[in-house]
C-alpha cells in the first residue's frame, strides 16, 4: 500500500513536469532589508565588497548583549515606524515594520501601481511574529493598559495582515507560513504553485522575522550560537550567528508578464519540499529530508544535477546542518558538485526570512553572473571534500539551487533560472 | 481536476468526539468563558514516556493524526499539512516566563523547541516516519483553511494521493488573561446554551485538535466530497453577499442550492452581524448550523465545523444541540460553512454529499 502510493507519487511528479515547464513563474519584484543593508542594492554591494553584517548585540535589550554576535539591522523602531508614516499609537511588532518595508520595495521595483488590478495575493512567513513585543510587556499587560494594543499583533499572521495593509491589499488570499528555517521558501512555493494553478495573477511571497530575546535564548540553550563569526563548512565551525531580516519576491504569471510586458528578474522553475523525519531539531546524518527536497525540486525543473551552476546552501555553520547538508549535496550532485556557498557569514540566520533573503541573492546572481564568497572559511571539514567558494567569483549563470533546512525536519529547496 | 474526498476523521475537542462512532450523542454543556477540550486516554495512542514529554496541542495532534490515519486504513501519507493560530502556546508561555523570571539564566530547551508552530506537523511525520511534504500554516482563523487549501491544490492535480490534513490549538493561562483584559474573551461566564444570546462583546475561547485524511480515491467509508475553500483577509459587510454569490458561481451553485449552512457565530455581538446576514438573507429558509457553543473559539475551531460538515454528511444525521433554527433538509446534498474572526479573515468551504 504504502510502497504502492510512493511510486505513484514519482510519476505523478514527472507527468506534472510538462505542465510547469510551459508556465515558467516570473519573479518582477524584489525587496529586502537585513544586516548588510536596507534595500536590494545596498545588500548587493555588501555581498561583493565582503562586508558582513555581524556584531555583538548592541540593540536588543539582554544580558546577551555586547557578548552575543548577531546581525542586526541599524533603524530602530522608531526609525522604521517613521520611514512607514506610522502614528504613535500603532501597535507594529518589529517583524511587522521590517516586513513592511521589504514588501513595500517589492511591489515599487515590479513597477506595480494599481494592487487590486489583478488577483492579487500575499505569502508571507515568521517564526518569531510579534514576540518581541510580548516578551517586552509580558506582565506589564497585567498591569497596565498602556501597551495592551500590542497584544493583537502577537500572533503570526499579524505581521502579514499588516503588511496586506500597507500594500492596499482587500478582500484577497493572505496567508502565513511558519515552518521555522524553512519558511520563507515554503512561502516562495506555494506562491509560485498558486500561480501556476491559475489561483491567483501575481503574488507577493518572502518572509520576515526580528531578533526577540525568546529566539537568542532559544538558541543559545541549544547551545548551537557560535561566540565569534560564524564559518559555514568549515571543520572548526562553532555554530551560528542570528540575524533578522525581510525579503519579499513578486511573481506573476505568464499571461500578466505579457500583458502588461513586463520586465523579469528571473524565474522559479523548481520546489522541492520534504521532510526529515529524523528528530525534532537535529537533522539527520546522511541529509535524508535535504537530499529528497533537492531531488524533488530538481525534478520540477524538469533538470539534471549537472544543469545547476550554483548552490546558495543554506550553511548555517552549525556543526550538524553543515554535515548533513554536505552529504545531501554529494548524494545528490556525485562528483560534480557545482560552486557553493553561504551567505549566512554576511546576515547571519535570518530563520524564517532566510529563504526569501537568499532568493533574492539568487537571482542577483543570475542577474550579474556572480558567485558570492563563503566568508570566514580557512578548513574543509574532514568527513568530506567539499570546499565552498571563497572569493568572489564571476562565472555565466542560468541556473541557481537555493536550500533551506529546518527544525521540525521541515527542508526545502528552490531553483531560480534567468 | 481530481475529485477530492474527506476519507477519515479525526477530533479532539471540548466535547467527547475522540470516538469516531458517537457523533455527539452526550453534550457536555459549559457555563464558563474559557473551555478545554476533553481528552482521550494518550496512552492508549502514545507509549507513557513520549507523552509526558509532549504539549498538550502535540498530543492532541498527534493523536487526532492517528484516528484519523487508522480509520483511512493509512500507516504512511504522502503530506502532512496543518494550520495553528497559536501553536503550542503554553510552551512558548513557558519560555517567556523562564527568561523574565530568572533574568533570561538557567534556560532548557525544550519549552523553545516546542513553541515553534511546526512542531505538530514535525511530530507527527517524525511519529509515522513520513518523508513527504510537510506545511504549516499559521494565519489566525484561516490557518485551517489555508492548509486546507493546499492540500486541495496537491490532490486536485494528483500531486498525491492521501494527505493529512489538520488544525490544533492548545489554550494558554497568559495568553486567556491578558485576552480577557482586551475583551477577547467574554467578560462573564456564559451557559454553553446561550452563548448567541449573550449580548456581550468577546468570545468563550476553547482549544482542540481536528485532523482528516482528504484522498483522491473515494472509499466505501469516505464522509464527504471537498468541493472548494476559499478566504479573504478582509470583507466588507456590504460587500459579503456579492463575494458569496461569486464563490457559489464559481462552484456552479447558487445559494437555493445549499442544504445546510455551518455558521461560525460565537456570540460576539460586535461582529456575529456578519454570521446574521446569511442567516437572516439568502439562508433564512434553509437549515442551519453552529458550534462553537460546543468548541469554544479559537484559532481552528472551523476545523471543528468541517468535522461537524463531514460527519453531518455521511449520517444525514443533525444532533440537536446544533441546530440553530426549525428547518430541516430531507436530503442533505451539500454543505456550505462560512467562518471569520473579529471581522478578518473570513473563510468558505463547501463539502458535498459522496
Amino acid at each position: 500500500m504504502v510502497a504502492e502510493s510512493r511510486s505513484h507519487f514519482t510519476i505523478n511528479l514527472t507527468l506534472d513536469n510538462r505542465k510547469i515547464m510551459s508556465t515558467g513563474v516570473a519573479i518582477t519584484g524584489m525587496g529586502i532589508i537585513s544586516a548588510i543593508g536596507n534595500n536590494v542594492a545596498e545588500n548587493y554591494s555588501a555581498l561583493l565588497k565582503k562586508r558582513t553584517g555581524i556584531s555583538h548585540i548592541s540593540k536588543i535589550d539582554t544580558v546577551h548583549k555586547g557578548s552575543i554576535m548577531v546581525g542586526e539591522i541599524e533603524f530602530t523602531n522608531g526609525e522604521l515606524e517613521a520611514i512607514l508614516g506610522l502614528g504613535p499609537n500603532n501597535n507594529y511588532s518589529r517583524t511587522a515594520l521590517l516586513g513592511a518595508i521589504a514588501a513595500k520595495e517589492a511591489i515599487a521595483d515590479a513597477k506595480i501601481t494599481n494592487i487590486k488590478a489583478y488577483r492579487t495575493g500575499l505569502i508571507s512567513s515568521t517564526s518569531v511574529g510579534g514576540m518581541d513585543m510580548t516578551e517586552k510587556f509580558y506582565y506589564d499587560y497585567l498591569e497596565s493598559g498602556d501597551n495592551r494594543r500590542y497584544i493583537e499583533g502577537h500572533h503570526a499572521g499579524d505581521s502579514t495582515e499588516k503588511i496586506a495593509e500597507q500594500l492596499g491589499l482587500d478582500q484577497s488570499l493572505v496567508t502565513t507560513i511558519s515552518t521555522a528555517c524553512s519558511s520563507a521558501a515554503n512561502a516562495i512555493m506555494f506562491g509560485a504553485r498558486l500561480i501556476k494553478s491559475g489561483k491567483l495573477d501575481r503574488v507577493i511571497v518572502g518572509g520576515a522575522d526580528c531578533l526577540s530575546k525568546f529566539t537568542i535564548n532559544g538558541f543559545n540553550t541549544l547551545m548551537i550560537l557560535s561566540n565569534t563569526y560564524n564559518t559555514p563548512f568549515d571543520e572548526n565551525r562553532k555554530g551560528l550567528n542570528l540575524g533578522e531580516a525581510a525579503a519579499y519576491l513578486v511573481l506573476e504569471s505568464e499571461f500578466l508578464v505579457k500583458k502588461e510586458d513586463k520586465k523579469v528578474l528571473g524565474y522559479v522553475v523548481g520546489y522541492g519540499n520534504a521532510n526529515d523525519a529524523y528528530h525534532q531539531t537535529a537533522s539527520s546524518e546522511n541529509g535524508d529530508g535535504a537530499t529528497l527536497a533537492m531531488e524533488k525540486a530538481l525534478a520540477v525543473a524538469g533538470l539534471v544535477p549537472k544543469d545547476i551552476d550554483y548552490i546558495n546552501a543554506h550553511g548555517t555553520a552549525t556543526g550538524n546542518n553543515d554535515l548533513s547538508e554536505g552529504r545531501a549535496i554529494i548524494r545528490v550532485f556525485g562528483e560534480e558538485v557545482p560552486e557553493f556557498s553561504s551567505t549566512k557569514a554576511y546576515t547571519g540566520h535570518t530563520l524564517a526570512a532566510a529563504g526569501a533573503i537568499e532568493a533574492v541573492y539568487a537571482v542577483l546572481a543570475l542577474q550579474n553572473n556572480i558567485i558570492y564568497p563563503n566568508l570566514n572559511f580557512k578548513t574543509p571539514m574532514k568527513e568530506f571534500a567539499l570546499v565552498p567558494e571563497t572569493s568572489l567569483k564571476e562565472k555565466v549563470l542560468n541556473t541557481v539551487l537555493s536550500n533551506s533546512l529546518g527544525f521540525g525536519g521541515n527542508c526545502s529547496t528552490l531553483i531560480f533560472s534567468k | 481536476m481530481e475529485k477530492v474526498y474527506i476519507n477519515s476523521i479525526g477530533s479532539i475537542s471540548a466535547q467527547k468526539t475522540f470516538d469516531n462512532n458517537d457523533f455527539l450523542e452526550e453534550i457536555t454543556p459549559y457555563e464558563d468563558t474559557v473551555i478545554s477540550a476533553i481528552e482521550p486516554n494518550y496512552k492508549d495512542f502514545i507509549p507513557p514516556a513520549a507523552a509526558r514529554r509532549m504539549a498538550k496541542g502535540i498530543k492532541m495532534g498527534v493523536v487526532a493524526s492517528k484516528i484519523a490515519l487508522e480509520e483511512a486504513h493509512l500507516t504512511d501519507i504522502d503530506a502532512i499539512i496543518t494550520g495553528t493560530g497559536m501553536g503550542c502556546v503554553r510552551d512558548s508561555e513557558k519560555f517567556v516566563t523562564a527568561i523574565l523570571d530568572n533574568n533570561e539564566q538557567f534556560l532548557t530547551p525544550t519549552s523553545f523547541i516546542q513553541s515553534t508552530h511546526n512542531t505538530v506537523a514535525g511530530q507527527i511525520a517524525l511519529g509515522i516516519g513520513c518523508k513527504g511534504y510537510n506545511f504549516t500554516y499559521v494565519h489566525s482563523s484561516i490557518s485551517f483553511e489555508s492548509a486546507l487549501m493546499d492540500a486541495l491544490m496537491q490532490l486536485e492535480c494528483r500531486e498525491a494521493e492521501n494527505i493529512l490534513v489538520g488544525g490544533v490549538d492548545e489554550s494558554g493561562e497568559h495568553t486567556n488573561a491578558i485576552h480577557k483584559l482586551i475583551k477577547h474573551i467574554k467578560p462573564e461566564k456564559v451557559h454553553s446554551n446561550k452563548l448567541l444570546h449573550s449580548n456581550t462583546v468577546g468570545a468563550v475561547f476553547g482549544e482542540g485538535a481536528n485532523f482528516f485524511v482528504l484522498s483522491n480515491n473515494k472509499q466505501e467509508f469516505s464522509y464527504a466530497q471537498v468541493l472548494d475553500v476559499k478566504t479573504y483577509n478582509t470583507l466588507a459587510k456590504p460587500e459579503l453577499m456579492a463575494v458569496l454569490k461569486a464563490f457559489l458561481k464559481e462552484n456552479e451553485l447558487s445559494e437555493a442550492d445549499i442544504d445546510v449552512l455551518i455558521s461560525g457565530n460565537n456570540g460576539d455581538i460586535d461582529y456575529d452581524d456578519y454570521y446574521l446576514d446569511l442567516t437572516n438573507g439568502p439562508f433564512k429558509n434553509t437549515q442551519q448550523v453552529y458550534y462553537k457553543h460546543l468548541s469554544g473559539e479559537f484559532n481552528t475551531a472551523s476545523a471543528f465545523g468541517f468535522w461537524l460538515g463531514a460527519k453531518i454528511l455521511k449520517t444525514q444525521h443533525t444532533p440537536s444541540a446544533i441546530t440553530l433554527n426549525t428547518f430541516r433538509a430531507n436530503k442533505i446534498e451539500s454543505i456550505l460553512l462560512y467562518n471569520q474572526y473579529r471581522g478578518k479573515n473570513h473563510s468558505f468551504t463547501l463539502l458535498r454529499r459522496c
